[in-house]
């Protein structure tokens, strides 16, 4: 090679790599121009104004911990004790928290010297250590303290209400009731309520120890006192669940066999007739197309709400993705094979049957799972909308702004799910076709 | 079938005998397994059918009713249907906007993730299952609950929707990313480490030009099922055209022209990224093989 043959080359690679560096600094500021074009159309400045961080703070305390409330109602001076303030939640008459003491004046111990004391006229008073005695009285609508002027951010009085928050609870006194929230870490009568005889007894006591409940032995009545446990409702989530996985057997398993005999009609090497292979792909670009969200809405128009209209939105959408891959799979297969099982004498459809379908069925087995679990995915979205499964559940949990343990205990079991589903789709296609990692 | 080739083959019979035992076996299970999924089949058939509001027999025949009357209602008001178009533009480019930050977001996230979570390439070998289990818990998380969480958080609009699409692309796109990874020729990456390039430099000029066209083309894949996950998401609360469909179908007759306006802009939008997308994946496929 001479050295103007070198020259050349080099001269060219330097241009080569000038050109591939224009294109990629050109993709680079194309990027970023899009990107603050997107900052501004999204609003992201204004997303520090519409943010609520107390909204983040409740949701993250909340979804692992609970509240009890301790509420004397003004006018009677009645006292109740609640789990997270439901009547679900409601200590049984005659029964209370360990922490709540007194007979006349009641003393709830907050824990760390925070001490809240009820006392007559409807008068609370709230020891909080390194800050002093706060004492409130409500009369008709009017609040009277003790409080200074200048107050610390963490009170907030006025003369109708009067709220104190505290690391350790909650005091909020209002004309009507005085309420002391009280927090715990964990999600409290998850297995048993307080209705339950079960309630406060150690499993070696329910699986080893005496009868407790005459009418059933333990474990039958352990199990159905979970089962239906009335704040949590094990036995509606475990039927969500079980819709939200139906949905999506139904739909995938419903896709393929609509789609395996309509993928023939769209191959071409099965259908010489160009008018009807056309015809049947355009009907899968259709059904592709107007998607799961548009066919979700139409469907529960005449289906109603459940998780029938989820399974076939579902099994409608991927009829259209199905047949296209399955049709590309079907154009793949060797011509010998068929020839072979033709020779000797087969019909067209035991052809297809022992020749086509055993080529093929690693390919579409293995699409088929893989679609299962992603469609377990689109099955608690759709529940969502049309109304139905675990995907309802959460949605009505998130809109009631309220019981985000329950939130946070259908998330767990989503995701649980979905990870099931994905470890189950591998395994099977792994069992089925033979192919391992 | 090798147990027949094993076998000294004495006597014919023998094999054929063999032979005709097994197709026996090998039915007997086919037979079963289709058994059982038939079972299954019918049984969730019924199941779903219970539990639904409507019965899938009565719902059948209504199936024509509402897309006829959103069709008939608009057929009424065709001359409105060019300005209805126009007036959902707006909605559609903020879901179609939606989409692709997202993956774009996405894309860069599950690229450098996969690199992290690839043998051979990872900058940091002992942490390769760390990255993997992350990327699974990203997949795992649908979309919705992450959007509706932080529509709690954050207030409605299209912000929400985007992280929360972004992060589970992340995910998906991390796992096909790392799956190309590794199939990846490392004799560049050795190269360049011998003139001392640091990991940035050798991924960047070493890994990244081998799979460039497969990333490409698995995040055009995912753009197209982002736009779909995007109008869906607008249906519960983050902004777009799904939040326009939805305000329609609430109000129900005398707005069917609306809602037919949107099914039309989404129906082609989906079918122009759709077609876009398949040919341009087809091509940077092909490339591949020249």
């Amino acid at each position: 090679m001479t050295a103007v043959d070198l020259d050349h080359a080099k001269t060219s690679a330097v241009h080569s790599f000038a050109r591939k560096r224009l294109i990629g600094f050109t993709l680079l500021v194309l990027t970023l121009v899009y990107f603050v074009f997107i900052i501004f159309a999204f609003d992201v400045a204004g997303l520090a104004k519409r943010a609520n961080w107390d909204n983040a703070v409740t949701l993250a305390s909340d979804s692992w911990s609970y509240k009890t409330h301790v509420t004397r109602t003004n006018r009677t001076g009645e006292i109740s004790y609640a789990v997270e303030g439901e009547r679900k939640g409601e200590y049984p008459a005659g029964q209370r928290p360990d922490w709540v003491g007194g007979t006349a004046d009641i003393t709830v111990d907050l824990g760390e010297g925070h001490i809240v004391r009820l006392l007559p006229d409807n008068v609370t008073e709230f020891e909080v250590p390194g800050f002093g005695l706060i004492r409130a009285q409500a009369e008709g609508r009017q609040i009277t303290t003790n409080l200074p002027d200048d107050l610390p951010e963490w009170i907030n009085a006025s003369t109708r209400r009067v709220a104190v928050t505290t690391p350790e609870g909650r005091v909020m006194i209002t004309g009507a009731k005085t309420d002391i929230f009280n927090y715990f870490p964990g999600w409290e009568l998850f297995w048993f309520t307080f209705e339950s005889p079960y309630y406060g007894k150690s499993p070696t006591q329910i699986l080893f120890g005496d009868q407790i409940d005459p009418a059933r032995g333990n474990v039958a009545g352990a199990v159905s006192d979970v089962w239906n446990n009335p704040m949590w409702r094990h036995n509606d989530v475990a039927w969500a669940i079980g819709e939200t996985i139906l949905m999506a057997f139904l739909g995938t398993f419903g896709a393929a066999m609509v789609a395996l005999p309509l993928a023939f009609l769209a191959a071409k090497r099965f259908t010489p007739i160009m008018i009807l292979r056309a015809a049947t792909r355009r009907l899968f670009d259709f059904v592709r197309g107007v998607d799961a969200l548009i066919w979700t809405v139409v469907l529960a128009r005449a289906f109603g709400p459940g998780p029938m209209t989820g399974a076939l939105a579902i099994l409608i959408t991927d009829t259209g993705t199905f047949g296209k891959t399955f049709s590309e799979a079907l154009e793949n297969v060797d011509q010998k094979q068929i020839d072979g099982v033709a020779s000797t004498g087969a019909k067209p459809l035991q052809r297809y049957r022992f020749g086509v379908i055993p080529q093929v069925a690693p390919v579409l087995l293995a699409q088929i799972f893989y679609f299962l679990e992603s469609n377990t995915r689109s099955a608690t979205i759709i529940g969502a909308i049309t109304g139905g499964g675990i995907g309802l559940m959460l949605t009505q949990a998130i809109q009631t702004q309220k019981d985000w343990e329950e939130v946070a205990y259908y998330i767990t079991l989503i995701i649980i799910m979905v990870m099931l589903m994905d470890w189950l789709s591998g395994w099977l296609r792994g069992k089925l076709i033979g192919w391992r990692n | 079938m090798t147990d027949a080739n094993t076998a000294e083959p004495s006597d014919l019979g023998d094999i054929r005998e063999n032979y005709l035992a097994q197709v026996q076996r090998r039915r007997l299970y086919g037979g079963l397994t289709l058994m059982i999924f038939v079972l299954l089949m019918v049984s969730g058939f019924v199941v779903a059918d219970d539990r639904n509001a409507g019965g899938f027999w009565d719902g059948l025949h209504q199936i024509g009713d509402y897309p006829a009357d959103v069709l008939s209602e608009a057929w009424e008001k065709r001359a409105d249907l060019p300005s209805l178009l126009w007036k959902f533009l707006p909605a559609l480019t903020e879901t179609i906007n939606i989409a692709a930050v997202s993956t774009l977001l996405g894309a860069c996230a599950g690229l450098v993730l996969s690199l992290l979570a690839t043998r051979g390439l990872a900058r940091w070998p002992r942490l390769i299952p760390l990255f993997r289990r992350l990327m699974d818990m990203l997949r795992a998380f649908p979309e919705i609950v992450i959007a509706l969480m932080l529509i709690f958080v954050l207030g409605g609009g299209p912000i929400p929707a985007m992280i929360a699409i972004a992060l589970h692309t992340a995910g998906a796109l991390g796992k096909m990313f790392s799956e190309v990874a590794e199939n990846a020729d490392l004799k560049p990456v050795e190269g360049l480490s011998s003139t001392g390039a640091t990991w940035a430099q050798r991924m960047w000029l070493g890994v990244l030009p081998q799979v460039a066209p497969n990333y490409l083309s698995y995040a055009l894949l995912r753009l197209e099922i982002n736009i779909r996950a995007s109008a869906i998401l607008g249906f519960v609360g983050a902004g777009g055209i799904g939040y326009e469909l939805r305000n329609t179908m609430a109000w129900g007759p005398g707005r069917f022209d609306e809602a037919a306006a949107i099914f039309v802009l989404l129906f082609s939008t989906i079918v122009l990224f759709d077609q876009v997308s398949s040919q341009y994946r087809n091509r940077l496929t092909e490339g591949l093989g020249q």
